[in-house]
């Protein structure tokens, strides 16, 4: 059997991210935190391709924890980093739970729409509304941390080193959850629902308990993003939100929950490196990567690691 | 001999075509009872109303006095009435030992073994060992562990119906619905697989329903037969006797002579 060693990359991850943190350009750290808030959602939506569905609308718990995240701040005076993601995610988990019993019922192309139409809802909801700045949002507090101000040289470390410990917690805890049998459960409900039924489970719960955790994940990484960026929008709950971090899973890959970080950071970088060379044809730069990736790599770039691996043996 | 399952009157018709009228049957405690008939005359339509797929639109089910007709599939298997299908139902994106782990996690997980973070390494229910034991144990009994890390989908025909079948077992059934075991088997593979399936099912001890169409399979290994035509169960008898009956010769076997 081939030896599990995420647990292990993710903690050395981490601490090596810690100690070289302090010596990262500000830039750098910028990218690397929005990277694992875009990481966290793509972690969810790893969950949910593995158990063969795609959301178009993980936007919608994204935007959720930006506008909870921003909310403390504005109405409450809270700027907490923990508090902000805690809530974030709690409120995007909570709103999952109820739509998931509208959501759990429909597969394919019936619950990617639906999905994609909850996050246009929320996004139409948030640009009518004046008392959270309609379509120019509002800007959030500079972060702290348990009460602490961070000095100015420090608050990206901090952000970016706390993003790196909720990220790999996150990441930890999915990959435990896949190996159990509720979290196995996902190929088999891809490959075979009526026997999965058959065999005494529900895959309406199985899939509705993977929707809250993808929520929750998304939340979290909403409020990260909002915390790091210090302004919100509606257009973090537009469907070409949602598009990029399934851009992302799928630059990534589905075979290790590093995977969606890893792809994050490469998004990041294309996206800023595409900016930087044609600001008005970004988008262009963005999708021949993707052209590319479908073709040479259509399982991810999770799949490299497989190939060198296997040549290594 | 005690009634382990019990259907009463049951009805299902699809538009204008009949496709259970007035079926009633008593199934005995651990007998092995074959269904017969041509194509359409009702036996996976009796069937599915026993597991759950289809609701019977009048009449009742019972187990062990128990009514089960308005249950959803899932409790159904709960309660211990297992499932194989006619085109075998696999996880095909993995491995035969895989196919087997899923089901195991399902057992660990209604029995109230395992959560959302406890891998389920508590001992299996009704085998007291292991999940990992439990498979290689039943992939051995069915003759499947040459296959035990290839992938479902490239099995052969055989080995498919062999996991199809495996895959209930892991349930520890006590009434166990084969739904044509042998189809799509070749004529020389078809006793095996009977007698291996048979095996396997005594030494964990169930009631078996089989639908088959070879009578010569039905006949070495069922110990009843219920004969179905057009919706309507025409003969309930011992295989002799029921494959003798003038009604079940004319519209079942088919006059061969």
């Amino acid at each position: 059997m081939k030896r599990d060693r995420t647990v292990a990359l993710v903690l050395g991850s981490f601490v090596l991210l810690a100690i070289a943190g302090p010596w990262l350009p500000q830039w750098a750290m910028f990218i690397m935190t929005v990277a694992f808030a875009r990481g966290l959602v793509a972690l969810g939506l790893l969950l949910l391709l593995r158990t063969g569905l795609v959301s178009f609308g993980q936007a919608l718990f994204y935007c959720l924890g930006a506008y909870s995240a921003g909310a403390l701040g504005r109405f409450f005076g809270i700027s907490d980093i923990f508090v902000e993601m805690l809530v974030g995610g709690a409120v995007a988990a909570a709103i999952a739970l109820v739509l998931g019993f509208l959501l759990a019922r429909y597969r394919g192309i019936f619950f990617g729409l639906l999905s994609l139409a909850l996050s246009m809802i929320l996004y139409g909801l948030l640009v009518k509304t004046e008392a959270l700045g309609s379509t120019d949002g509002f800007n959030i507090l500079p972060s702290t941390l348990f009460g602490a101000r961070p000095g100015p040289d420090w608050v990206r470390y901090t952000v970016l080193l706390s993003a790196a410990g909720v990220a790999s917690v996150a990441a930890l805890l999915v990959h435990r959850y896949l190996q159990t049998p509720l979290g196995r459960l996902a190929p088999a409900i891809k490959d075979n629902e009526i026997r999965v039924e058959y065999m005494g489970a529900s895959a309406r719960h199985a899939v509705h308990v993977k929707y809250v955790i993808a929520a929750a994940l998304a939340g979290i990484g909403g409020a990260l993003a909002a915390t790091t960026v210090g302004h919100i929008d509606p257009e973090m709950a537009y469907w070409t939100t949602s598009g990029e971090f399934i851009f992302i899973a799928i630059l990534a890959g589905t075979g290790n929950v590093i995977a969606p970080f890893v792809g994050a950071l490469i998004y990041g970088a294309i996206h800023t490196m595409a900016y930087d060379v044609s600001p008005n044809t970004w988008q262009m730069s963005l999708g021949a990567a993707l052209l590319a990736l479908i073709v040479f790599l259509p399982e991810g770039l999770w799949s490299i690691a497989g190939r060198l691996r296997a040549q290594w043996r | 001999m005690a009634i382990v399952l019990q259907a009463r009157g049951l009805c299902k018709t699809f538009g204008a075509v009949t496709a259970a009228a007035e079926v009633s049957a008593a199934i005995e405690k651990d007998s092995v009872v074959g269904l017969i008939g041509t194509n359409g005359a009702g036996k996976t339509t009796f069937i599915n109303m026993i597991t759950g797929y289809l609701k019977p639109d009048r009449g009742t089910i019972a187990y062990e006095g128990r009514d089960i007709t308005r249950l959803p599939p899932r409790a159904i298997t709960r309660l211990g009435i297992c499932r194989s299908f006619q085109i075998p139902q696999l996880y095909g994106s993995l491995s035969v030992f895989d196919n087997m782990m899923i089901g195991i996690g399902i057992v660990l997980r209604n029995a109230g073994l395992a959560g959302y973070f406890a891998r389920g390494a508590a001992p299996v229910p009704g085998f007291g060992r292991a999940a990992h034991e439990v498979a290689e144990h039943l992939l051995g009994r069915f003759g499947l562990a040459e296959y035990r890390d290839r992938n479902a989908q490239v099995l052969p025909g055989g080995a498919r119906k062999l996991l199809d079948i495996a895959l209930t077992m892991v349930a520890k059934p006590r009434v166990l619905l084969l739904d044509e075991p042998t189809s799509g088997v070749s004529a020389e593979e078809k006793f095996g697989i009977m007698q291996m399936v048979l095996d396997a099912v005594r030494a964990e001890g169930a009631t078996v329903l089989f639908v088959e169409h070879d009578m010569e399979v039905v006949s070495r290994f069922a110990q009843r037969v219920l004969a179905f035509y057009d919706g309507r169960i025409i003969a309930d008898a011992e295989p002799q006797a029921a494959l003798a009956d003038p009604e079940v010769k004319r519209y079942v076997v088919g006059n061969r002579a």
